[in-house]
């Protein structure tokens, strides 16, 4: 009886929902929400950041629905290639490993360097203990230079580690750290800026070749009028990397 | 919410802290604690069923009944939770949808697993992805009433079973010499009785269910856990009310909720063991006897 109700309930979802496909597929897109100014949950509860203001103008330039879901960074590749949303718009650089399991469309944000941050000057970056977050460029970084990794979950509680002193350095991309020590006299950047990964980009499955070049027609179209380096300025201040 | 919130950064602590505790982050907040509030209220008497039906099975003179029941409890009792939570919400969707998928697109000629990736066509995707968002978070919600169901079902099962052991043999074999059926006696002797016996049981799992609620978090639901990490987290001026890290008072917050509500839930619970200890051949039932006379 159970079992009847339940697959009655997910006929009645399914029924309901075909009337509404006629007019092709709403583009799902999946970010974090946790690492302004890329993306984040502002305070009315909404995803915000350069990358939903950006994902909205592609959507639009190539004629899309897109609807926005938030997952957590951990798990968002598995979640894409299982098909719980089409797209991720997290931030994401593109590399070698991630591209042997989804597909990048063109970078939208140019490679920018990622940098170290720490309440003193003093700590020693080469063996210290440096916070960053699991799966990223940054922790793979660290994990293969001589310092102690210490992996979180998000953003937050990496920077939160070094505040706390649970680490002694945080390492994380330039434009996450600087809004955060512009506004805490007590962390400073310390040590040089390292440039890693190829590029920020949108990442989809691998099997959905069309939806990719739709994306990078539209991403095109942003570089080329000068739309996609304003939105860069505006959101990420005059010192970012632009496109020619 | 309020008018005077219009601009956040200009006002004094008390207003800043109304309009800040009043804003759209925190209205879902306090949503999320209904979410967990319904799903007890869901999965507590879903649960139940599901045990019941359990300890009855294994309870049953038909073998692969039996053995049905067993295994259900003995299987899923022996699982971590967490692995189970992980593995079956992810092999009940694709299953879900794989089932649809062969109903809706017959004709499909690709494979449905292609390395990593688990591919349907569009219109098998449950629900579909052109669906709003909030029917995509009820259903994932509901996959996991249906997993926490499961879970504690199981253990309610075994609870029951052992109820259904411990009721006098000699009030069963009564209802036998007056010729009632094996019906009968199960449903008028046997299942009024075993409930005093199953209630410690039964309370204990009721806790343990409180407290597993943050599981939730780690299906992808937004409970409030995750509101209470996310609010706790500190804030740079991009946001409208800028603050340090207070995850620590955010999670004190949740420690009084969970307590509060496992306290109400013991005076609750006490109540009702009084109740059903009434006039039964128990120490408990036998000591209100004697109070009365």
């Amino acid at each position: 009886m159970k079992k009847l109700a339940f697959s009655a309930a997910i006929l009645a979802l399914t029924a309901g929902a075909a009337f509404a496909d006629g007019h092709g597929r709403t583009i799902r897109m999946g970010t974090e929400g946790a690492y302004p100014p890329y993306n984040f949950i502002n305070d009315d509860g909404e995803v915000d950041g350069f990358e939903r203001v950006l994902g909205d103008e592609l959507c639009a330039r190539a004629g899309l629905t897109c609807e926005w879901v938030t997952n957590d960074w951990d798990s968002i590749i598995p979640n894409l290639t299982s098909g719980n949303y089409d797209t991720i718009i997290a931030g994401m650089s593109i590399t070698d490993e991630r591209d042997e399991v989804i597909d990048f469309t063109q970078d939208y944000i140019p490679p920018t360097p990622s940098i170290y941050v720490a309440l003193s000057d003093d700590v020693d970056l080469a063996t210290g203990v440096i916070a960053a977050q699991a799966n990223t460029i940054q922790s793979g970084y660290i994990a293969e230079s001589g310092a102690t990794l210490l992996e979180y979950a998000t953003p937050d509680e990496t920077v939160a580690a070094v505040r706390n002193g649970e680490a002694d350095a945080v390492f994380a991309d330039i434009d996450f750290l600087t809004d955060i020590t512009d506004e805490d006299a007590e962390l400073m950047v310390v040590g040089d800026p390292v440039p890693l990964g190829g590029g920020v980009g949108m990442g989809l499955r691998e099997t959905d070749g069309e939806l990719r070049e739709m994306f990078n027609a539209a991403i095109t179209s942003m570089k080329e009028d000068g739309t996609l380096n304003a939105l860069l300025v505006e959101w990420f201040g005059d010192d970012v990397p632009t496109y020619e | 919410m309020f008018e005077f919130c219009a601009d956040p950064s200009t006002l004094d602590t008390a207003p800043w802290f109304a309009c800040y505790l009043t804003n759209g982050v925190h209205m879902l907040f306090y949503q999320s604690f209904l979410t967990v509030l319904l799903l007890l209220a869901i999965t507590a008497p879903v649960a139940l069923a599901f045990g019941f039906v359990g300890a009855a099975a294994s309870r049953s003179h038909i073998l692969p009944i039996s053995w049905m029941g067993k295994l259900y409890t003995s299987m899923v009792r022996g699982v971590p939770d967490i692995a189970f939570f992980l593995f079956f919400v992810i092999a009940l969707d694709q299953a879900l949808e794989w089932v649809n998928h062969q109903i809706q697109c017959p004709d499909w000629d690709e494979p449905i697993r292609q390395g990593a990736n688990f591919v349907v066509c569009q219109a098998a995707k449950i629900p579909l992805s052109s669906a709003p968002q909030w029917v995509h978070e009820v259903y994932n919600y509901f996959i996991a009433v249906f997993t926490f169901s499961i879970v504690f079902g199981a253990f309610a099962a075994n609870v029951l079973f052992g109820a259904m052991r411990a009721v006098p043999r000699a009030q069963l074999e009564t209802a036998e010499a007056y010729g009632m059926t094996r019906r009968q006696t199960f449903w008028r002797i046997l299942v009024p009785q075993m409930w005093i016996y199953a209630l410690p049981g039964l309370s204990n799992l009721w806790m343990i269910l409180i407290k597993a609620t943050p599981l939730l978090f780690l299906l992808g639901v937004e409970d409030i856990v995750y509101w209470a990490r996310e609010l706790g987290g500190s804030r740079t001026s991009q946001y409208a009310y800028p603050h340090p890290d207070w995850r620590l008072w955010y999670f004190l917050a949740l420690l009084v909720f969970y307590l509060g509500f496992t306290r109400v839930s013991e005076v609750v619970l006490a109540r009702i063991t009084r109740r059903l200890s009434h006039g039964q051949a128990t120490a408990g039932g036998e000591a209100q006897g004697k109070a009365a006379a």
